[in-house]
C-alpha cells in the first residue's frame, strides 16, 4: 500500500504543478496516470507544439513544459504510479480513501486531486459490429508482448508508426503471416519503417491492403477472420489468428465517472473557493472540473492548483494555521 | 451582418442546426460547433492533432485541400468518407455561405 497526503490523478502539467505546491506546505505526493510516462496531453498530442501562454516563457514546447515541471517538482520527491488507471475508490474506517488501479496497486491518502484533464488516454476502438465478443480472444488493442503472436496469422491496422513498427517486428520471423491495413495508399510515421514496409510487401513477407479497412470480425468463440472492405475491389475475407487495431489513444473520463461526484458534460463540478467537489477530501482541478466563467487553460489549472493545497492542508491539520510564505523568502525548495 | 454567413449542422441524431458564422472572429467549424454546445469534443483545441471533430461535409462548396497533418489524423478515426475533414481545419470564411456538414459518429 502506497500511503501519502496528497494523491494526484494525472500526471498532466496541473497535476505535476500540484506537487511543487503542495511540497511548499511540507505535504507529500503521488501521481497516478494511465500514460507510461509524465506530462498527459502536453506529452502524448502536442509534445512539439509551442505554447504561448505560460507566463514568463514567450514560447515553450509542451515537452520542454513537462520536462521543466518535473525538474521543478523533483526537490520533492513525487511518487509515480505511471500506466496504470485508477479504477476504484473506498474510504477506510481512519476516514482515508483507498484507490485502486486497473493493475491493483493500491494508494491510500487522506486527499484525492483529480487533475484528469479529459479523462485517461485509451485505445481508440473501431466501431466494427461484435468487436466487444472478441476482445482478448484474438482482437487487441495493445501489443504487450511480442511473443504472443509466434508462429500466428496476423492481421494490423492503421498508418501511424506504431502500426509500421509493430508490422516490421512481427514479420521479422516472428509471426507466420502479417497483414497490413490501411485506408489510403500514403502513410504518416518515419520514412524509415514506411520504406521498410513497402520493401516487406514488395518481397512478399508482408500482405499490404492500401486503400480498405476491417469492417468485420467473425469467429467461433475466437477470431477466425476479419472482413476488409477495399475501395474497389470490394469486400476481401482473411482468415486470421488475430487483429490488432493501432489507431492512437483518446481520452475517457472512465472510471472516474462512476465515484459518486456532480459530473455535467464530462467534467466535475467545483466549488471555486477550494475547488473542492461534493466528496468532501475530493478536489478537481485543471481541464476536468467545471465552474461558472471556467477556461480550460494550463495556466488557470496552476492557480486551481495553487488554492486546493491550501484547502487539503486545512482538512489534514485542522489545528494548524497556515502562513504564506513566498518563495523568495523561503529558499530553496526541499521537502 | 455582412461579416455574419449561414452554416447547417447536422448532428448525430440527425437533426439540423441553423447556425450564424462570423467569419471576422479567425473561428473554424469545430470552434463553432462547442459555441453552439453541439457535441463536438475538439480534444487537441484545433492543431489537427486529435480526430474528435470529425465532419462530413455535404454541401458542395470548395475548401481548401486536406493538409498532410489533417490527412495522417484522420486514420486514426473511423468511418472516413471522400468529403471527410476535421472541423478544426476549415475556417470560417464569406465563402462557405450555406455551408452543410453532418457530424461524424463518435469513435
Amino acid at each position: 500500500m502506497i500511503q501519502t497526503n496528497i494523491l494526484i490523478i494525472g500526471a498532466g502539467p496541473v497535476g505535476l504543478f500540484t506537487v511543487f505546491e503542495a511540497g511548499l506546505l511540507k505535504l507529500q505526493c503521488h501521481i497516478i496516470d494511465a500514460l507510461p510516462q509524465p506530462g498527459g496531453q502536453c506529452s502524448e498530442i502536442y509534445p512539439k507544439k509551442p505554447i504561448y501562454d505560460i507566463p514568463a516563457y514567450p514560447s515553450i514546447l509542451a515537452g520542454d513544459l513537462t520536462a521543466k515541471l518535473m525538474e521543478q517538482i523533483k526537490p520533492f520527491s513525487p511518487g509515480f504510479t505511471l500506466g496504470e488507471r485508477a479504477e476504484v475508490i473506498e474510504k477506510d474506517s481512519e476516514g482515508q480513501f483507498i484507490v485502486t488501479t486497473n493493475r491493483g496497486t493500491k494508494h491510500r491518502a487522506p486527499i484525492i486531486a483529480i487533475a484528469a484533464g479529459l479523462g485517461c488516454f485509451e485505445p481508440r476502438k473501431p466501431p466494427v459490429e461484435g468487436l466487444a465478443n472478441f476482445e482478448d480472444k484474438g482482437v487487441e488493442y495493445i501489443i504487450k508482448d511480442p511473443e504472443f503472436y509466434r508462429d500466428k496469422k496476423v492481421v494490423i491496422s492503421g498508418g501511424g508508426d506504431s502500426a509500421l513498427d509493430w508490422t516490421n517486428f512481427l514479420a521479422d520471423g516472428v509471426a507466420s503471416e502479417v497483414t497490413l491495413v490501411h485506408r489510403r495508399p500514403s502513410f504518416r510515421g518515419h520514412p524509415d519503417s514506411v520504406q521498410k514496409v513497402m520493401d516487406l510487401a514488395q518481397s512478399g513477407k508482408i500482405n499490404l491492403i492500401t486503400n480498405g479497412e476491417v469492417v468485420g470480425v467473425a469467429g467461433n468463440g475466437s477470431l477466425d477472420s476479419v472482413e476488409v472492405k477495399h475501395k474497389s475491389d470490394g469486400m476481401i475475407s482473411l482468415a486470421t489468428d488475430h487483429w490488432i487495431p493501432l489507431f492512437g489513444l483518446s481520452p475517457k473520463l472512465g472510471p472516474i465517472g462512476e465515484w459518486k461526484l456532480n459530473i455535467k458534460k464530462n467534467a466535475i463540478e467545483v466549488d471555486t473557493f477550494d475547488y473542492s467537489t461534493n466528496v468532501p477530501g475530493i478536489y478537481a482541478i485543471g481541464d476536468i472540473n467545471t465552474y461558472p466563467g471556467k477556461l480550460k487553460l494550463i495556466l488557470c489549472g496552476f492557480h486551481e492548483a495553487t488554492l486546493m493545497v491550501q484547502s487539503a492542508y486545512k482538512r489534514i491539520y485542522p489545528d494548524r494555521n497556515l502562513v504564506l510564505k513566498y518563495t523568495t523568502v523561503s529558499g530553496a525548495p526541499s521537502m | 451582418m455582412e461579416d455574419i454567413i449561414k452554416i447547417t449542422v447536422i448532428d448525430r441524431d440527425d437533426e439540423r442546426h441553423e447556425l450564424d458564422a462570423p467569419t471576422d472572429m479567425n473561428m473554424n467549424m469545430m470552434e463553432l460547433c462547442k459555441s453552439y454546445d453541439l457535441p463536438v469534443e475538439g480534444t487537441c483545441g484545433g492543431m489537427a492533432m486529435c480526430a474528435s471533430c470529425h465532419m462530413y461535409v455535404i454541401s458542395a462548396h470548395e475548401l481548401s485541400e486536406r493538409s498532410d497533418d489533417e490527412e495522417d489524423m484522420l486514420d486514426e478515426a473511423f468511418n472516413v468518407e471522400d468529403n471527410s475533414r476535421l472541423g478544426c481545419q476549415i475556417k470560417l470564411a464569406i465563402h462557405l455561405d450555406g455551408l452543410e456538414v453532418k457530424l461524424a459518429p463518435v469513435g
